[in-house]
């Protein structure tokens, strides 16, 4: 029976970039601006670390440019990639690190340097798969497509059309940029309005270009400890303690066998039973303060809500339309703008949610309009691959 | 010119059965004419898609000729074109695979004429004749580029042609034959000729085309002892319009025996022309006709056939006349530089790609026979090959089955504007086939104005990129064509 590393592990200190373009701004700058905030954070210095998690999907094949950007001492750097859920992974080594006691004080870090590629979109995986059909998005399409194969079927399942399904996303996306526009960090900083989301131009259909997450540059660190140690460095008691974790890689065969519907997120469902059940989260609509999602896309965050277990299946549509996600709603989801606006620095944003939930936890919004009044609990929801081929990763953290 | 060969049919060996294949894109000579400022013109030609080329072409017209037939009992595959893919890699083993005939066949290319079509043809009979093979399939086509602004370019279109030869169940007997051999030279293209070059119109027709066939075609009326008035059909090919109305006179064939060359619908589509018309022919033939088939180019290629009752059991090819009848007019010219990659695009709308040829041979069951696998032990149907069932987990215990011939329903599709593909938007398509198992790949040949879920679907061999320097291929599906 393995061990529940639920309030074992503290994080003390974190770090985020400003999200964006970042022409002037190196994989090595972003790796010393997320890292630094993190430390002085923390209150100690980077030699003080004794291992480090990196998680990046493109910029990177090593743990070389973190020991380099920092001058670490020779100490182990562990690079990690899951596509998406890169950050979530990276965030998983350290505090496994942690909770194994191999080591006292370590950092996760997740960067990412998209804006170095001369292309707008993001462009394709240089995984060095060469298969004839199915390397390099060849035959099966980009990301947009693939989600988009997901929003058809929802609209066909529920008997949406495709005016109310567009009019659906279009929500979720005016609401994320609502966010994002008040968040300092955040890339893509406007407003935007229905009619704008509905009337752009299409990506990938039925998604518009509004339903579709910037491509970003940037980069977010942990610093994690063990909980009787987080005093040590945090006297005042202003850390967080990881309360669950889950991640699950699906075999992939979703997308090619016929009992998938496209309409639910499998490896998602898989990752928060297992985050639930370690954080001892029964019914989490109710228990959570906050959710940041994984919302790559619009249809990925209608969904994901779903199979969160956050609202009923087929029901997303009457809570948006009830505001339950809000600022001001039951259960705010991408306070921070989301992925659709504060932007999706592939191996970034799953540590980068754990930062807005880890500042939200200590009241410490960088606008003050942004704070939520007591966050006890938030839960983070990184996912990479797309319909039928995930790979999602949850974390769940809480005030001590 | 002397006479190679000529000779006195008897035996078994005939045609059971023909296909064809027309893609669905259509260009109105007024397209053309308008793009360049010329006076109008009537009629329209067939324009292969941007996924499509003569191995593409070759293989629906196979699959259009085999239907239903098993298809192990064939002995060979014969490919004729003026534009194969590869000039150095044999394209008829492509198509075999793609058509799914394994591998103890004997599969061959015929090229550089026009009249190479029939060469296969004689190719074939022999092959039947002399039991080689017991049943053998002969498939010509052509996507023949014309000069822009030219004769040509009103002219020429793209289809193909197939004819299954065998020495049982003869829907069409061959009486007689002969065949020619000429080095008069009318077109031509060198190695190092984009386009067709031909000399001069008076020339070519009145000293070639017009005196040389309607001598093979007296040659061997002679020998049988037969007259035009003999025939029910007279089917021979032409390189224009008119030059097919001057040869009908020459050779005194009525009107109503003469099978108009498709020119205004289809367009004159090279090698293929003979044997597509030839298809069309059969496909209004009925038992005991007997029918004149003649082709051109280099010589002279000169049959008589005899339609048998067995005709009857192939009237449900697609062949000329469905084929011609489902169609998509191009809303102008600039889809046809589209398609037929006529420009110097923007590279970076046209990025490298790579294949792994050791990654392709390992799968190519899977990716030109579109082999899926069907578990022993709980019967699921899975694609792409898995090590363990998607269904029930058992390991490695799979049999293959052919998708190709099956249909499907569209479950669910995008359509992605932003795709780095020739004909946007790329439509993803995911697919549950009839009896079961379930494939993601795209929608081509469709009307996005129509796309929709449960849509019913059928497999297209398509070319789908350059990866690597060699042109790849892969399944697609389209709507159901007719």
């Amino acid at each position: 029976m393995p061990e529940s590393i639920k309030d074992k592990v503290a994080i003390i200190g974190m770090g985020c970039t400003r999200f964006g373009e970042r022409w002037d701004t190196s994989l090595e700058d972003l790796i010393v601006e997320a890292s630094d905030e993190a430390l002085a954070d923390a209150g100690i210095v980077a030699q003080d670390l004794e291992a480090v998690w990196f998680g990046t999907a493109t910029s990177a094949n090593t743990g070389q440019p973190v020991a380099g950007a920092l001058g670490l001492p020779y100490i182990p750097v562990t690079r990690v990639e899951n596509a998406c859920a890169t950050g979530a992974e990276c965030i998983r080594g350290a505090l496994l690190g942690i909770a194994s006691k191999a080591y006292d004080l370590v950092m996760a870090i997740g960067v990412e340097k998209l804006k170095d590629e001369g292309y707008g979109g993001l462009s394709a995986w240089p995984t060095g798969v060469w298969h004839p059909v199915y390397g390099a998005s060849v035959e099966v399409g980009g990301a947009p497509g693939r989600y988009a194969l997901a929003a058809t079927r929802y609209f066909h399942r529920y008997g949406i059309s495709p005016e109310k399904g567009k009019r659906m996303l279009a929500e979720i996306s005016v609401k994320s940029h609502h966010n994002g526009a008040r968040n300092p960090k955040a890339h893509l900083r406007m407003e935007v309005t229905l009619e704008q989301v509905i009337n752009a131009p299409i990506i990938a259909w039925p998604l518009g270009l509004f339903d579709c997450c910037g491509v970003t540059d940037g980069g977010a660190a942990a610093i994690m400890c063990r909980a009787e140690d987080a005093k040590k460095y945090k006297p005042s008691g202003d850390y967080v303690l990881v309360k669950g974790f889950g991640l699950s890689i699906g075999p992939g065969w979703g997308k090619e066998d016929t009992r998938y519907d496209y309409t639910h997120w499998e490896e998602t469902e898989q990752a928060a039973r297992m985050a639930y059940e370690m954080a001892g989260i029964k019914d989490p609509r109710k228990e959570l303060d906050m959710v940041e999602l994984h919302d790559s896309f619009s249809i990925a965050e209608a969904i994901g809500i779903e199979s969160l277990g956050l609202c009923p299946k087929g029901c997303v549509a009457d809570d948006i339309d009830a505001g339950t996600f809000t600022q001001e709603g039951a259960l705010p989801i991408g306070l921070s703008g989301g992925l659709k606006s504060f932007g999706h620095p592939i191996g970034a944003s799953g540590a980068r949610e754990v930062y807005e939930i880890y500042n939200e936890i200590l009241g410490r919004a960088q606008e003050p309009s942004r704070q939520l009044p007591n966050v006890r609990l938030g839960l983070a929801h990184n996912q990479g691959g797309h319909p039928g081929m995930f790979m999602s990763g949850i974390t769940i953290i809480g005030a001590p | 010119m002397k006479i190679q060969t000529s000779r006195k049919d008897k035996g078994m060996a005939g045609i059971v059965s023909y296909g064809a294949y027309i893609p669905i894109h259509r260009l109105s000579k007024n397209a053309i004419t308008a793009f360049w400022g010329n006076s109008a013109k009537a009629g329209e030609k067939a324009v292969a898609g941007a996924d499509e080329d003569t191995i593409t072409l070759a293989v629906e017209a196979s699959i259009d000729c085999l239907s239903e037939r098993e298809r192990q009992s064939i002995g060979g595959l014969y490919f004729a074109s003026t534009t194969p893919p590869f000039q150095e890699k044999q394209c008829a083993s492509i198509v075999a695979a793609a058509v799914d005939l394994g591998e103890q066949i004997h599969t061959c290319d015929f090229a550089n004429s026009l009249r190479a079509g029939t060469s296969a043809l004689n190719a074939g009979f022999d092959a039947i004749k002399s039991g080689t093979a017991q049943e053998l399939l002969v498939v010509a086509a052509d996507c023949r580029l014309p000069a822009p602004n030219c004769e040509q370019e009103l002219l020429f279109g793209d289809g193909a042609a197939a004819i299954l030869l065998g020495n049982s169940d003869v829907a069409v007997e061959v009486e007689a034959s002969l065949t020619r051999s000429s080095a008069f030279i009318d077109s031509w293209r060198t190695e190092k000729d984009t386009y067709p070059r031909s000399w001069e119109d008076r020339f070519v027709l009145d000293e070639g085309y017009l005196k040389i066939l309607p001598m093979a075609v007296s040659a061997l009326l002679e020998q049988c002892g037969l007259e035009i008035k003999d025939f029910d059909k007279v089917v021979f090919c032409a390189p224009d319009a008119r030059s097919h109305s001057r040869m009908a006179r020459l050779i005194g064939a009525a009107k109503t025996q003469v099978l108009a060359p498709p020119f205004d619908e289809l367009g004159h589509t090279g090698t293929a022309l003979g044997l597509m018309m030839l298809v069309n022919a059969l496909e209004e033939a009925k038992t005991g006709e007997r029918i004149l088939f003649a082709n051109y180019s280099d010589g002279a290629d000169i049959y008589v056939f005899r339609v048998t009752g067995q005709i009857e059991r192939i009237k449900q090819r697609r062949g000329i006349k469905k084929h011609l009848a489902s169609k998509n007019m191009l809303p102008g010219y600039g889809k046809y530089l589209l398609y037929r990659d006529l420009l110097e695009w923007a590279s970076d709308l046209r990025p490298p790609r790579r294949t792994a040829l050791t990654t392709l041979w390992r799968e190519h069951a899977a990716i030109l026979s579109l082999h899926g696998h069907k578990c022993k032990v709980c019967a699921g149907i899975q694609y792409p090959k898995r090590k363990v069932c998607q269904y029930c987990r058992a390991k490695d215990n799979f049999e293959d089955i052919r998708l190709s011939d099956k249909k499907g329903k569209l479950f669910t599709f995008s359509m992605d504007h932003r795709a780095l593909e020739i004909d946007l938007p790329k439509v993803l398509a995911v697919v549950d086939i009839d009896g079961g198992g379930r494939f993601y790949t795209s929608l081509t040949d469709r009307d996005i104005s129509k796309v929709e879920i449960d849509m019913p679907v059928e497999f297209t061999f398509r070319r789908i990129h350059e990866g690597s320097g060699i042109h790849n291929y892969f399944w697609k599906v389209r709507p159901i064509r007719c």
